[in-house]
């Protein structure tokens, strides 16, 4: 096995890509996929951990953070859903009813 | 051979743990499925069985409270119930804020009866996912686990991005929920990914476990610095690790010293953006502007009080040995929100998005509370965060009576001599500003004054300064509300008209606010009683 620090740089790079792209991209679908780049990124982290002492909690808690993330995109694709019917748009710099 | 503990078993007693969440989890399917009976003219019932599953849920809780100080009598030094393998803890801080979410369920559910039917989108599944978010609150406060914390989190932060979004044809509202739902579940990856490094450090994701391992690594790595020291005593200190703890010399320096770090880092901004403390509050003054108003009133008071109790309950138990390296941080953040939302709150028109950065400065006082970490302080914030709910719905309240066919009512100019047209509902305006400002005889000067306490006794004479200063431009916005409430012609608008749930929800507000400032002790008490037995 690899030294844990690989695994974690690969994750930690996977979360600063996932924190840039919510942070500069306009689309808001390519916002939602940046974040299931950051909560796989700590799905890495969890396994690498779990397997590194050989406990299963990590294993458990990464499978519940896939639940959450398959419940965060079904609403937030829903809510965008929303949006697009009245609108007719997925560009965040046009959400401007509100001033951001 | 060892006994392994069957990780699936639990017995009757860890269900009476949750049974106030059960409760609330059990009326919200049964809305959702008697919704299907209900007609426009019988829709309020929904409202009713709300209702109905926080006074359940309470019932279940004052049982737990009982079955505590039952305990407490008997000498049990334990201070909380364990269940499920230590991963739900109740204590008395999970009671506090337990109670604390259901009255503001149970207020916010009496509010949007009335404001649902004019807005034409009365459907059950609003109450539902109240009672939903509510349930996750609550394991928020008395999860013990990283894995019950975060998943009670999102069960919250979920149901208030439909909730936001609820006014399907209102485009604001479309708006808001795309804006509170992008950023929050950025938060909420932000803090997963402190969550995985604390499970890192910690090999386990119970919260005690985690903090005792730290707190260890914080002593070790003191001793590692002594023997770079050199000399007598750093070569004496060097033998006595290596004896002690063979290999510390060849451990990853990363895993021990950079980890900690980040995760701190992680947790703490993804627990700031939940709680609206600059500079990650972008999303409150949009959310509550967009939000249909009971909801913004729910966001504003239960989520921020579930996402103070998480992080009070992380920061004790995780981070509690380095409390003297990250208060600085904490104070930070805390001036920035005090600043911010103080300063932007002036120029607001609107007054939802004025309560939204007045909210946003609320945030920096209730974390000088936490900055100042001692029992006092720890207090105060609880204190702070029991009147903030009563004063900040019933300021919403108003917002909502004034809500008509035609006529949002949020913006300034429609508060415009609201003395001619209905005097109590002007006096009540007052109270409440009067409260949020901080002026005795109310709730808020006392909150204030209970953080300020405990920052002049934990000799941070800086920040109470601070802290006192910005009531100043407080006054100048919470007042303009109230100038053109009573100075103002009214023009022709007509007279607001309160329904009875509205009605029962202001009185409860404005009692609170004003007999917490004019007798605190009981209220004190409360917030005391939170941090009694604590672990």
């Amino acid at each position: 096995m690899l030294p844990v620090s690989h695994y974690l740089i690969l994750s930690l790079a996977l979360f600063i890509i996932g924190v840039v792209g919510v942070l500069t991209r306009r689309n808001v679908i390519v916002i939602l996929m940046s974040i299931e780049l950051i909560l796989n990124a700590v799905n890495i982290n969890l396994v690498v951990f779990s397997r590194l002492y050989g406990d299963a909690a990590g294993q458990a808690f990464a499978v519940f953070i896939i639940t959450d993330a398959a419940a965060e995109a079904a609403v937030g694709l829903g809510i965008i859903i929303a949006f697009f019917r009245n609108r007719e748009t997925v560009l965040a710099d046009e959400m401007d009813l509100l001033k951001w | 051979m060892p006994t392994v503990p069957n990780p699936f078993s639990f017995n009757r007693q860890d269900l009476v743990l949750i049974m106030p969440q059960l409760q609330l989890v059990l009326f919200g399917l049964g809305i959702l499925l008697i919704d299907f009976w209900m007609d426009a003219k019988t829709k309020y019932m929904n409202a009713v069985l709300a209702l109905m599953g926080t006074v359940f849920s309470g019932y279940a809780l004052s049982r737990l409270y009982i079955q505590l100080s039952v305990r407490a009598e008997m000498g049990e030094k334990a201070g909380g119930l364990a269940g499920f393998h230590d991963s739900i803890f109740v204590d008395p801080f999970a009671i506090f804020f337990s109670a604390l979410f259901l009255a503001a369920t149970a207020l916010v559910a009496l509010l949007s009866v009335k404001y649902l039917e004019i807005e034409e989108e009365h459907h059950g599944e609003y109450y539902a996912l109240m009672l939903f978010a509510c349930a996750g609150m609550m394991f928020m406060a008395s999860g013990n686990d990283l894995v019950v914390l975060f998943l009670g989190l999102e069960t919250m932060a979920i149901s208030f991005y439909v909730l936001t979004g609820f006014l399907r044809r209102e485009r604001r509202s479309n708006e808001a929920a795309v804006k509170y739902m992008l950023l929050g579940a950025f938060s909420s990856g932000i803090l997963a990914y402190g969550f995985s490094l604390l499970y890192g450090i910690g090999d386990s994701t119970n919260i005690q476990g985690i903090g005792t391992r730290l707190a260890e690594r914080v002593r070790v790595m003191e001793l590692v610095k002594m023997t770079q020291m050199g000399g007598a005593m750093g070569e004496q200190v060097r033998r006595s690790l290596e004896t002690q703890l063979p290999g510390i010399a060849q451990h990853d320096p990363f895993l021990w010293q950079v980890l900690p770090v980040l995760a701190f880092m992680t947790v703490a901004a993804g627990l700031f953006f939940k709680v609206a403390a600059a500079p990650f509050h972008q999303w409150a003054p949009d959310v509550y502007e967009g939000a249909p108003t009971p909801i913004a009133a729910y966001v504003s008071v239960a989520s921020k009080a579930a996402s103070f109790a998480m992080m009070v309950r992380i920061f004790v138990a995780v981070f509690g040995a380095t409390h003297a390296q990250w208060l600085y941080v904490v104070a930070a953040v805390a001036v920035a929100s005090l600043t911010w939302g103080n300063l932007a709150a002036i120029t607001q028109t609107n007054v939802k998005r004025l309560l939204a950065y007045s909210s946003i400065a609320h945030s920096g006082y209730i974390l000088l509370g936490l900055a100042a970490g001692s029992a006092v302080g720890l207090q105060g914030l609880a204190y702070y965060l029991m009147v903030y709910l009563f004063m900040t719905t019933g300021a919403f309240a108003l917002v909502i009576v004034l809500r008509r066919k035609g006529l949002i009512g949020d913006e300034l100019e429609d508060l415009n001599g609201l003395y001619q047209r209905s005097p109590a509902a002007a006096v009540l305006l007052l109270i409440f500003m009067m409260s949020l400002a901080g002026i005795p005889p109310t709730a808020g000067f006392m909150a204030k004054y209970y953080i300020l306490q405990a920052l002049i006794n934990t000799q941070h004479p800086v920040l109470a300064v601070i802290a006192a200063l910005y009531i100043v431009p407080a006054l100048y916005y919470y007042f303009r509300v109230v100038v053109h409430a009573w100075m103002k012609a009214p023009g022709d608008a007509p007279h607001p008209v309160m329904s009875l749930g509205q009605a029962v929800a202001l009185t409860v507000a404005v009692f609170v606010t004003l007999a917490a400032g004019v007798y605190p002790e009981p209220f004190a008490q409360l917030a005391r009683f939170a941090f009694s037995i604590g672990r």
